[in-house]
This record gives C-alpha cells, sequence and structure tokens, in this order.
C-alpha cells in the first residue's frame, strides 16, 4: 500500500462524514474515534432499540454487523492514495460472545492488503480492548475510481 | 392448515415481539403456506450511500440475518432464539432506494448447531443483491 500523507490529510477530514452523513449509521448512533492510514476505530452506543431479544437485553447482531462494516469500510478509505469509491464485496463475522448489556460497542478495523480494485480488511469488536473480542470480521471491498477524480499514479497491485 | 398457518404466524410474531431490533429497522413478514418471505419497506434512515442512494450493507445484512433467525424460529420447537456463530454476507449487486425481500433456508438442523442460508433481493428475485451463509447456535446452550 502507497502511503500518501498529504492525500491522507484529505481523507482525514472527510473521513467522519462517512459515519455522520450515513443516514444508517447515524440512525444507530454510530460515531468515529479515531483514524490513521489503513486503521480506523468507531463506536455504537447501547440503545434499547436495537435490544435483539428482550429476555437477556443483549443487541442484536445486526448491530454489531453494520458497525463492522461501517468501519472496515473507513479502514480502507484511510488507506487510499488517490480517491476511489469503496463498495462492500463480503463481510465474514465470527460471533465470540455477546456484548454486555448497557455498554458502547468499539469496533477496530485494518486494511491489510489493497491492489488497484480490491482491498482487505480484518476488524475487531469489543468493549474494552483486543484481548476479549465480541466479534471478529474479515472483509473485502472493490475499489472504484470515481469519475472526475483524476488519478495521478499508474501503480498497480 | 389453516390451524397450522395460525401457529406459525403466532410463533413469528412471538419472535418478533421479543426483538426490539425487528421493530427497529422495520422488519415485515409474510407466511404463505411453509414458506416465508420478510420485508424491509425502504425508509430513508437505511441508506448508507446517500450520494448514489444506496442501502446499507450493515442494514442489508442485519435484514438477512434476521430473516435467517426467523426462519429458524419458525421451524424449530426451540423457546430460546438462535445465536449467530458466524455468518458471511455476499453483496452481488448494489441495494437501490427501494424496498427489500428476502428468504431463508434452513439448510442442516443438528442437534445444536443449524446452517441456513438466506437471499435478498429488490425489483427482480432472481437477481439477488446479497446472499448470507450462517451458522446459529440452538437453544440455551453456551
Amino acid at each position: 500500500m502507497t502511503e500518501n500523507p498529504d492525500f491522507f490529510d484529505l481523507i482525514r477530514q472527510y473521513a467522519p462524514n462517512i459515519i455522520n452523513k450515513v443516514p444508517y449509521a447515524n440512525t444507530l448512533g454510530f460515531e468515529l474515534v479515531d483514524l490513521e492510514p489503513g486503521k480506523a476505530i468507531a463506536r455504537a452506543p447501547y440503545k434499547p432499540e436495537t435490544i435483539g431479544d428482550i429476555e437477556t437485553g443483549i443487541i442484536h447482531g445486526g448491530v454489531v454487523t453494520a458497525l463492522l462494516d461501517n468501519v472496515s469500510g473507513v479502514s480502507v478509505i484511510a488507506a487510499l492514495s488517490e480517491m476511489k469509491s469503496t463498495a462492500t464485496l463480503d463481510l465474514r463475522i465470527d460471533y465470540m460472545r455477546p456484548a454486555e448489556v448497557g455498554r458502547d460497542i468499539i469496533a477496530e478495523a485494518e486494511c491489510y492488503h489493497m491492489t488497484r480494485t480490491v482491498a482487505f480488511t480484518r476488524a475487531w469488536a469489543y468493549h474494552e480492548s483486543r484481548d476479549r473480542v465480541i466479534a471478529t470480521a474479515s472483509g473485502s471491498f472493490a475499489l472504484n475510481t470515481i469519475k472526475g477524480f483524476p488519478t495521478n499514479t499508474g501503480e498497480g497491485s | 392448515m389453516s390451524e397450522d398457518i395460525l401457529q406459525r404466524q403466532k410463533k413469528l410474531q412471538d419472535y418478533l415481539n421479543r426483538t426490539p431490533f425487528a421493530d427497529f429497522i422495520g422488519f415485515k413478514c409474510e407466511i404463505m403456506g411453509d414458506e416465508m418471505t420478510a420485508i424491509l419497506p425502504f425508509e430513508e434512515k437505511i441508506i448508507g450511500n446517500p450520494s448514489i442512494r444506496a442501502l446499507h450493507g450493515g442494514a442489508t445484512g442485519a435484514f438477512l440475518e434476521l430473516t435467517a433467525m426467523a426462519q429458524l424460529f419458525l421451524l424449530s420447537d426451540e423457546v430460546s432464539l438462535a445465536k449467530p456463530i458466524n455468518l458471511t454476507i455476499d453483496y452481488l449487486r448494489q441495494a437501490k432506494a427501494e424496498n427489500l425481500y428476502a428468504r431463508a433456508t434452513v439448510t442442516k438442523q443438528g442437534r445444536r448447531i443449524a446452517n441456513v442460508h438466506a437471499e435478498a433481493w429488490q425489483s427482480e428475485r432472481a437477481r439477488p443483491v446479497a446472499t448470507l451463509s450462517a451458522h446459529f447456535l440452538l437453544g440455551s446452550g453456551e
């Protein structure tokens, strides 16, 4: 992956929009916590309306899926060295343990490999640290050049 | 026959009543005989990309997960809800700002673990927008 510090500064300004201006992420109350080149951390608040089973009070897996999908996508954007659009190709999620009732969920993602057309990600959801994960995810994302954005480099995968 | 359908409808209603998240994203379903079709009516809040008006992958994914769990609950005698062990979602096409439909098939149901496949589509059944393949833990086991 090529790192382009100037371009990352641009991404850093734009990245919060990928969560804040996304209606579904807003609906679920997601927020971007941290951004580094190729890495992103986001938070999902505990909301009673997103409970999966009222008998346990545990948040539905679908919220974890959405958070992991979103933060993985942001990590891909944080790894770009030129503007491209991203679309999730696939996402696999393994659930290790239920989330705890009443606690926010943090998700951290890294884009660990990128070709011209595809990016690969790993992500972890937890309350405190990666030592005790709620779920892990691995994803792949299709990359497309955005019309109107000049492509400045021709380097391949 | 109608007795069966009534019973299934009641069972499904029980499932939905105890899952606030289903109501939150607007999950609906219809039972036709032994088949269930789930519906996610389009709402602005499930948009993931406002510039191209595409649904959020997390909304599509959650909808497929709810469909799979509803289908499992409908077919099993379990009182507790199935818990997801893992799932893979393939995003095949862009989901547009329209209603989303899904059906799930229980591929294998063991004593403790079930494998479920689900497919979501929009205007054409033959052109799915996303598919799900998942394993669930049944019963109250940890």
